[in-house]
């Protein structure tokens, strides 16, 4: 593997920034999702990364938990987007302030 | 060889990120995000994590992006097309991109992560396994608990229809 670890992490640090850029300016509620799944797989690439430079296998054990635990939270957040398109007939975040507290 | 293969993986994943936030149309953001999951995985072969690469084309790749793009189907055409954002705050947004791709770059390219590389041979699949079954048992079983409730909120989220008409904006 000619790679060096530091080539995994920016590649993770660039998609994280992709990821903030996307929760920042979009108000569309599928496409905060997108930025949401970009930045949980730049963190897993990230464990996997480090898992293999400092051998372990935590990293490994660790991604695929929070590949699970992602897939459970896209599939709630996909329900609610439905939900909320039925109330609103929109997916502007913007409208949804009746979700307010 | 490994070289070749990162850049263009890094090409990809980075390029379908972008297009997947960027494009007019939301059908073409999931496909594009689809690429950067798919990037992803082969980030994952790369590190000979085989495991953890076709887990994650399995979940993401063949299910939940396919879910997504089903969502996405199931919104009004004109909604799908339409961009919702603000000029101001996308300005305000790429820098805030820029500060952070910046200031979290410069301290790992200050840090000692440079100097680490292994000779050490890839963590076999089996030892995954085993850390499951041993170590990580109850957090597997919480994690089975946890995957069944959410699909089953979610399965009796998207089921409800008994939204009162005053509570519809429109």
């Amino acid at each position: 593997m000619t790679s060096e670890l530091v080539d995994f992490t920016l590649v993770s640090v660039a998609l994280l920034g992709i990821g903030i850029y996307g929760l920042a300016v979009k108000r569309n509620f599928i496409r905060m999702l997108f930025a949401v799944e970009i930045i949980i797989n730049a963190a897993n690439l990230n464990l996997v990364a480090f898992g293999r430079f400092l051998p372990h296998s935590g990293g490994q054990t660790l991604a695929l938990f929070s590949i699970a635990i992602a897939a459970a939270e896209v599939a709630v957040g996909l329900s609610l987007i439905i939900v909320a398109y039925r109330m609103y007939q929109n997916i502007d975040i913007a409208d949804f302030r009746s979700l307010k507290g | 060889m490994a070289d070749a293969a990162f850049l263009a993986l890094t090409v990809i994943t980075i390029g379908s990120a972008i297009a997947a936030l960027e494009l007019r149309s939301l059908i073409y953001g999931s496909i594009a995000l689809m690429g950067t999951l798919g990037g992803i995985a082969g980030f994952f072969f790369l590190l000979d994590s085989p495991f953890v690469a076709l887990f994650q084309l399995a979940v993401y790749v063949g299910s939940i992006a396919v879910l997504i793009l089903f969502t996405v189907m199931l919104v009004k055409r004109e909604l799908i097309f339409k961009k919702i954002e603000d000029k101001r705050r996308k300005f305000a947004g790429i820098g805030l991109m820029l500060v952070v791709m910046v200031t979290l770059g410069a301290v790992f390219l200050d840090s000692g992560i440079k100097t680490i590389t292994t000779d050490e041979p890839p963590v076999d699949f089996r030892d995954i396994g085993t850390d499951f079954v041993t170590y990580y048992w109850p957090a597997l079983i919480l994690m089975g608990l946890i995957l069944a409730g959410s699909v089953t909120g979610a399965l009796v989220l998207a089921k409800r229809e008994d939204v009162e008409n005053d509570q519809r904006t429109s």
